[in-house]
């Protein structure tokens, strides 16, 4: 394409464009759904996309066995049901389940660690895709390797399917106090901070400058209640995902409405305890300590 | 001259990007998102974001009456994308419990270029923006299907499949972009809106 041409003609699958599309997420809740009538009472409560998955953390980790893409079908199905984007996971290192998503027409894939990873030593080149890509990360050093293979969107990792924030907690505080510590070194310690962070030089520069990453970071990982999601956003996170922690609770609409209102009034305590009221049973959840080691999927990915 | 507070709505979307935007143009950029908050405010820009979740929360929050009362009353506002939605008197392609504050003489549909891997940028030539076109990115954009006599188009697509749609408009203080200026460090619109408020307050 000679230089002209590209004026002129509208160009997709920019990076400007997939790290935007994150950007418009930004304040919002993003809520794990395995049916279209789970994906209509995500958006009835106002949250501002649904991520499409065959099962819940919860159910994952409860029955075990290799996770995989969802059903293309009941993909299909949920993009028919909502207006709201819709994400999807693809198994880290899977390229072609990817290719299948962006086939289908998803808003967003999840390179994600809550499926079996297809590959334990290369995650998706995600350049080379026009949908864009989130992916977790429970460190500074994990994040910008991500964002080097084409990530336009980060979160935290946090434990999936337990409704025990702690590593979600864990992991916002790593991120953000890995970047304050960048902005206050002396510029010719950066060549060593960027060998340590196992990151470019040219994008531990960036943030050193800057004090931010350069894409949005959301927060995801055992969050359960309006006051999880809330004190995420207070630790840094530009928005939430919520998986089990909505359709595993007792009354799953009401929950959900109520996460989103306290994402928004993250740091308005009386709006906090007035949605927090009489929501009834939040998700019942495991404490991350009780997971044997091998079965943590904070784990995976690196 | 006392310094303009421009409010940004700061229910849900790009809020940060707006108020960045509004300091470089030398106006004070406040989030706004509680009823008497919007009192206090010269304009009003609403960001992007996701319309359907700033209309439920708008609603839910009470600040749905007092934009639709100040706006009413001549306060400039502008909308880039969701807001595009939110100023629009029609909305084609949204939730039937989708309320918009209105303003704008227009219908809008609502992911009218398509899903994300349609999410594109273009340079698109502005009425009243001097210069270079303006390098407009579209992200899951509305565009804007109809409008009434009194409403200026400032702004068409000019090249691709969506050739001649119409992506930015204005009646009287109120001003809408399907795309997002606010995104590329470009302050031309911004500083039309800017402008457009000041006349509205001398």
């Amino acid at each position: 394409m000679s230089a002209t041409e590209s004026v002129n003609v509208p160009v997709t699958g920019t990076a400007r464009v997939k790290r935007g599309m994150a950007e418009m997420l930004k304040g919002g809740v993003i809520m794990d759904v395995v049916n279209a009538e789970q994906a209509k009472i995500a958006e009835d409560a106002g949250a501002v996309a649904v991520m499409a998955l065959e099962r819940v953390p919860a159910d994952i980790r409860a029955q075990g066995g290799v996770s995989r893409m969802s059903d293309p079908d009941m993909i299909d199905g949920i993009i028919n049901a909502v207006s709201i984007p819709v994400m999807a996971k693809a198994r880290i290192g899977h390229f072609v389940e990817a290719q299948v998503l962006q086939a289908l027409g998803v808003d967003y894939v999840d390179e994600s660690e809550v499926l079996t990873p297809a590959d334990y030593a290369n995650h998706i080149d995600k350049w080379q895709f026009t949908v864009p890509f989130v992916c977790g990360a429970t460190n500074l050093g994990e994040a910008l390797r991500r964002i080097t293979e084409g990530a336009a969107m980060i979160r935290s990792k946090g434990e999936a399917g337990t409704g025990d924030v702690s590593n979600a907690t864990t992991h916002m505080r790593k991120i953000r106090g890995e970047i304050m510590k960048l902005t206050t070194l002396p510029s010719d310690e950066l060549y060593v901070a960027a060998k340590e962070l196992q990151a470019p030089y040219e994008l531990v520069k960036e943030i050193a400058e800057t004090g931010k990453l350069p894409v949005v970071l959301f927060t995801a990982g055992g969050i359960a209640t309006p006051a999880d999601a809330a004190m995420m956003m207070q630790l840094g996170a530009e928005g939430v995902f919520v998986g089990s922690g909505i359709f595993k609770s007792g009354n799953p609409a009401q929950r959900a409405e109520a996460i989103v209102k306290a994402t928004t009034f993250y740091d308005d305590p009386d709006v906090l305890a007035k949605v927090s009221r009489g929501l009834g049973e939040a998700m019942v959840g495991i404490n991350v300590d009780e997971i044997p080691q091998p079965h943590r999927l904070a784990e995976r990915g690196w | 001259m006392r310094d303009l507070v421009v409010g940004v709505l700061a229910l849900q979307g790009d809020v940060r990007e707006h108020l960045a935007a509004l300091a470089e143009c030398d106006v004070i950029g406040r989030p706004v998102r509680r009823p008497e908050e919007i009192a206090e405010i010269d304009a009003l820009v609403i960001p992007g974001g996701e319309s359907t979740t700033m209309s439920k929360l708008a609603l839910a929050f009470e600040v749905y009456e007092p934009v639709r009362r100040r706006l009413a009353e001549g306060m400039p506002a502008y909308g880039s994308c969701a807001g595009m939605i939110m100023l629009a008197d029609e909305v084609l392609d949204g939730r039937p419990d989708q309320k918009t504050f209105g303003g704008i003489g227009m219908t809008v549909r609502r992911n009218a270029f398509g899903r994300q891997v349609d999410s594109f940028e273009a340079p698109v030539d502005i009425a009243g923006v001097e210069g270079e076109p303006v390098h407009a990115i579209f992200i899951r954009a509305p565009w804007v299907e109809s409008v009434t006599g009194d409403v200026e188009v400032l702004g068409r697509v000019t090249a691709g499949p969506a050739t001649g749609r119409m992506v930015a408009v204005r009646q009287g203080n109120l001003l809408a972009t399907s795309f997002h200026p606010e995104l590329t460090g470009d302050l031309r619109v911004h500083r039309l809106f800017v402008d457009m408020v000041r006349d509205q307050a001398s």
